[in-house]
């Protein structure tokens, strides 16, 4: 009802940008008119995506070997909503996510292939925001959970917004802190000899229950800064940085590595690292139908890597309700220092991977989008206001190839 | 520059009408999420996109 009423006001003001094709849009809420309202679900969005990727260079086997992976991943997020005696509005938002996956390489953390190739991972979140009605800054927290087998995380933040006098820039901060654990599973070729080998990703399938794996901590520190400006009634921008830094276990003990004389270890990656990427977005709606969706980032990090991404995505609005989005994002890096491929390492190094993920090379993704937002609700279903679904493949120049399909249904 | 921009831009409330669609919205979108986990764990580069930056394993 409200982004009806929006659309009203909007209609009855913009003489000079009328479109017809505005109806679809979700104006701001003018904080001003709030009344003081109890708590209540204004939100439920529901997002699941396939996704399939295939490959030659897996991290387990050393640099070659399957990468073939699926994973289904679910995620529901309820935004519930009120105001207090300040006429703040008030946003709670919690959020659970359920993943299965099949990764064929991590049967081989055993050297048969006996390991099992499956697991799961779950992730609750939640985040409370409190906006000024007069000003419109925000403040809030957050945390977060995920749990899978071998990995635990355990996170929180704080995050303050702050608008300009004319609500035409915003000025954003987030400062995230992950606590996470490495559980210590070892190659079973490479395990150390106090390792007792009880679970189904050793040797001895899923005959255990006991194990003294044990685990090693990784954090990770991050300072997010955000700017966004409107430029004109057509174009916003925003600048973006992130501030990383990561210490503790930051290799994986189940990952081999080759080297140049045959011999054979487990990886081994510094215990610090410090990333630094800065973004920039560009959206423009030009003439009354179509969106151009515009982002660059550039990437550099203490291990050498170097980075740029560049994305594109029009947007075109076939009606007020339907929208058809192809996109395409180019991504390249640089190796980091201690890469290296399958038997080509040497054994007098310090630090040494063979996870392609630090390698040389170049990827493109690109795809194409759908959304449907029709004022009755889709499916004439008032309750369901949003769907969308997007498909995109993936290919990198390590030969590593994937598809994903995504959808989301969003309900008030 | 923050001041630069606040200074030069005043665009009305009531001209904000194509500004305020949701797929003008300066954010990714969310059905993008998976893709941003996946892109965050076969690359290197992660960040700078309001997606995480740390957290989970990636580890298949």
């Amino acid at each position: 009802m409200c982004r009806l009423n929006a659309y009203s006001q909007a209609k009855q003001d913009s003489t000079v940008n009328k479109s017809p094709y505005i109806i679809n849009s979700t104006p701001k809420q003018d904080s001003t008119h709030f009344n003081p309202r109890k708590m209540r679900l204004d939100e439920i969005n529901f997002v699941t995506s396939y996704y399939s990727q295939n490959g030659d260079h897996s991290a387990v086997t050393g640099g070659i070997g399957t990468e073939k992976v699926t994973d289904i991943a679910n995620g529901l997020d309820l935004n519930f909503v009120w105001t207090n005696h300040n006429n703040n509005k008030n946003t709670l938002a919690l959020g659970l996510g359920f993943d299965y996956h099949t990764a064929a390489s991590q049967a081989y953390v055993s050297k048969t292939g006996a390991s099992s190739p499956s697991g799961t991972r779950i992730y609750p979140s939640a985040d409370w925001t409190v906006e000024n009605s007069k000003t419109g800054n925000t403040f809030g927290v957050g945390a977060y959970l995920s749990n899978e087998y071998n990995y635990k995380s355990l996170g929180a933040d704080v995050h303050y917004s702050v608008k300009t006098d004319n609500k035409n820039g915003e000025f954003s901060v987030k400062l995230q802190g992950y606590f996470d654990n490495v559980r210590l599973i070892y190659p079973s070729d490479l395990m150390p000899a106090t390792t007792v080998i009880t679970n189904n990703y050793g040797d001895h399938g899923n005959d255990g229950h006991r194990d003294n794996f044990g685990t090693s901590p990784r954090k990770t520190y991050n300072a997010s800064f955000a700017y966004s400006q409107i430029i004109n009634s057509r174009l916003q921008i925003a600048f973006l940085a992130d501030v990383v830094g990561q210490n503790g276990l930051l290799s994986l003990p189940f990952h081999r590595v080759y080297f140049s004389n045959g011999s054979d270890a487990i990886e081994k990656l510094p215990s610090s690292r410090f990333k630094l990427p800065v973004g920039f977005r560009a959206n423009y709606f030009l003439g009354d139908n179509i969106i151009l969706r515009s982002y660059y980032r550039y990437y550099a990090d203490s291990w050498g890597v170097r980075s740029s991404t560049a994305n594109l995505e029009v947007v075109y609005k076939v009606s007020p309700f339907f929208s058809i989005s192809p996109f395409y994002r180019y991504y390249t890096q640089t190796a980091a220092r201690y890469f290296s491929p399958y038997e080509e390492a040497s054994p007098t190094q310090q630090y040494f991977t063979s996870n392609y993920e630090y390698a040389d090379f170049h990827s493109q993704f690109f795809g194409v989008g759908f959304r449907v937002a029709p004022p009755k609700g889709v499916f004439g279903w008032q309750g369901l206001h949003e769907l969308e679904i997007r498909y995109g493949h993936y290919a990198q120049s390590t030969d590593l190839v994937s598809n994903v399909i995504s959808l989301d249904l969003g309900f008030k | 520059m923050v001041i630069s921009f606040a200074s030069c831009a005043n665009v009305k409330e009531y001209q904000k009408s194509r500004i305020n669609d949701s797929e003008m919205a300066l954010s990714n979108r969310k059905v993008e999420k998976n893709e941003l986990n996946f892109q965050s764990y076969r690359e290197a580069a992660s960040g700078a996109n309001a997606g995480k930056t740390g957290g989970g394993c990636g580890c298949n």
